[in-house]
Order: structure tokens, then sequence, then C-alpha cells
């Protein structure tokens, strides 16, 4: 079972990236008023037919001809409604799919977010462009890796100066958006 | 709050050693298994680890990447890494500090680290 919802986020990303997605957009909200947290993963990967998404949350079902059968998703899905929250994907063949969690943040089964910093890094690595979105009771900001790519011109985003700085950007900005939430 | 905007200071700095990142086919590439197996096992800070100390190393013509789950879920985080000639070692078991390691004397000096390679 997972530990962090941040690594269930990661797990999200990684079907993306077999999709063949270059760009995804991580979202993740939470507003204390409402008591949710809010999570979203959306990429402009291959996308799953109607009958395919069907089978998605189901543990024994995989398009993998090798090893693994895909408990990523029943994972993520069981883990948000058993905080009361709700669990949906949307697809389109061929242009994309898109899954939303909502966990209840109060609820005393919700697992932490964890260091969602590291999943946001551990997905710049691998995608060519991430969006990452974190806001908190109207506090938030947005990460775009392409316009990180535009001031950077031809300096690369995978340089060492340019990995140490967006890593303290986005531990710092999280913490502040954070706040006194304890996420 | 910081702003992205600082990176322009990063870049004036850095103008003169563009280029790090190459497209070489004959490149060494590091695949981190990332199926949730390897996911639930630690493959993050793994991956995080080879790609900071590539780029603090400044090591040239090497690739991070990754896979699915492998079916060695029980030796997870994994991680392959190709030489140029395309020869495949498998390191099993991995963490932050033995990635380091990795990197130090097997990519940066072409010694096998036998201790993390699968038997």
């Amino acid at each position: 079972m997972m530990s962090e919802i941040s690594l269930g986020i990661l797990d999200l990303a990684e079907n993306s990236l077999r999709a063949g997605a270059s760009l995804i957009e991580i979202s993740v909200g939470v507003s204390s008023y409402e008591g949710t947290l809010n999570v979203s993963v959306r990429d402009n990967g291959c996308g799953m037919t109607a009958e395919q998404l069907e089978k998605a949350v189901d543990p024994f079902f995989t398009t993998k001809e090798t090893e693994g059968s895909g408990l990523g998703l029943p994972f993520l899905k069981y883990s948000a409604e058993c905080t009361g929250g709700t669990f949906r994907i949307e697809s389109v063949k061929g242009e994309g799919t898109c899954v939303k969690a909502v966990f209840g943040l109060f609820h005393i089964n919700r697992m932490p977010l964890g260091d969602i910093g590291a999943t946001v890094r551990a997905v710049m690595v691998l995608c060519a462009d991430v969006v990452f979105s974190f806001s908190a009771d109207g506090r938030g900001f947005v990460m775009d890796t392409r316009a990180i790519r535009k001031i950077l011109g031809d300096v690369p985003l995978e340089s060492a100066p340019v990995m140490e700085y967006i890593k303290e950007y986005l531990e710092e900005n999280i913490q502040e958006t954070s706040g006194e939430i304890k996420l | 709050m910081k702003s992205i905007e600082e990176l322009n200071a990063i870049r004036d700095k850095m103008k003169d050693q563009v280029g790090l990142r190459s497209e070489n086919p004959d490149c060494t590439k590091v695949v981190v298994a990332m199926g949730t197996c390897g996911i639930n096992a630690g493959a993050r800070e793994v991956l995080n680890t080879f790609a900071e100390e590539i780029a603090a190393k400044k090591v040239k013509d090497v690739m991070v990447s990754q896979s699915g789950c492998i079916g060695m879920c029980k030796y997870e985080p994994v991680v392959e890494v190709y030489g140029p000639g395309n020869e495949k070692v498998t390191y099993v078991e991995m963490t932050a500090d033995k990635a380091k390691e990795v990197v130090e004397k097997h990519i940066i000096n072409g010694q096998i680290v036998n201790d993390y390679v699968l038997k």
C-alpha cells in the first residue's frame, strides 16, 4: 500500500509517460473550509478507449505484455474513497487522460501528502514538460517548465544550478502555500 | 514566495557552459524501474539522486529515464545501466547513497559496483 499521496501522483505520472505524454499537468488543491484535498494529473498521451477506461481500475486488467498488472489506479481509488472522497478518470483516445481524486482532508484514513516537491522533480527528469499547480485556502503558485525553458534559453533545465534552484523554489513555495495546514 | 524569474540570473551566469545533455545515441543510459512496486520501494529518491549527481558532477553523455515494472518487484528499486556498447548492468535494492556510489564508480570511472549487482 502507498504511504504518501505524492507517490500515488508519481505513479499516475508514470502511466502518462508510458502513454507517450510530452506534457503532464499535476495539480494539488487544498480547502480547509470544504475539508478536501484535490489531486489531478492530466496528460496529452495516447488516451484510452471507452472499453479500456472501464477496465482501468480493475486490478486484474492490463494492456502490458510484460510483467505487472497495474495496481496503481485501484490503490489510489481505494485510498481516496476510504476517506469519503471520490475518484474519476476521463480519457479520450488520441487526446489524453485526466485522473482526479478527492481526499477527505481531515479523515483519519487519509495518507499524508508526503514529498510532493520530490514527485514533481522526478516527473521533470522524465517528461518533456510539466505544469505543477499547488493551492491551499486561496494561496498558491504555478510552475510551468515551458515558461522556465523560455527564461533559460540555451541553458539546459537539467544543469545543476537550475535543478538546485527549482528544488529550493518548490520546497519554499510548497511550505508557504501549506501554511499551518497539516498535509 | 520564490519567483521563477530568479532563473534569469542563473542563466546569465551559465551562458558559457551550455550543451550538458547529449542526444548522442551511444550515450550511457540509466533506467530506473518506476512501476508501482518500484515507486513504493523508493525509486523516486533513487531517480532524483541520479539526476542530481549526474548534473552536479557535470557528467556528459548520460541519459536518465524510466521503465515500468520489470518483474523483479522484490529487488526494487531496480536500476539498469546501459553502457555505450549497450551492455547492461542491473543494480538491485538501490538507495540514494548507492546511487551516488554508482555514479562515481561506474558511470564516471567505468568500474561496476559488484556489491549491488543482481546475483
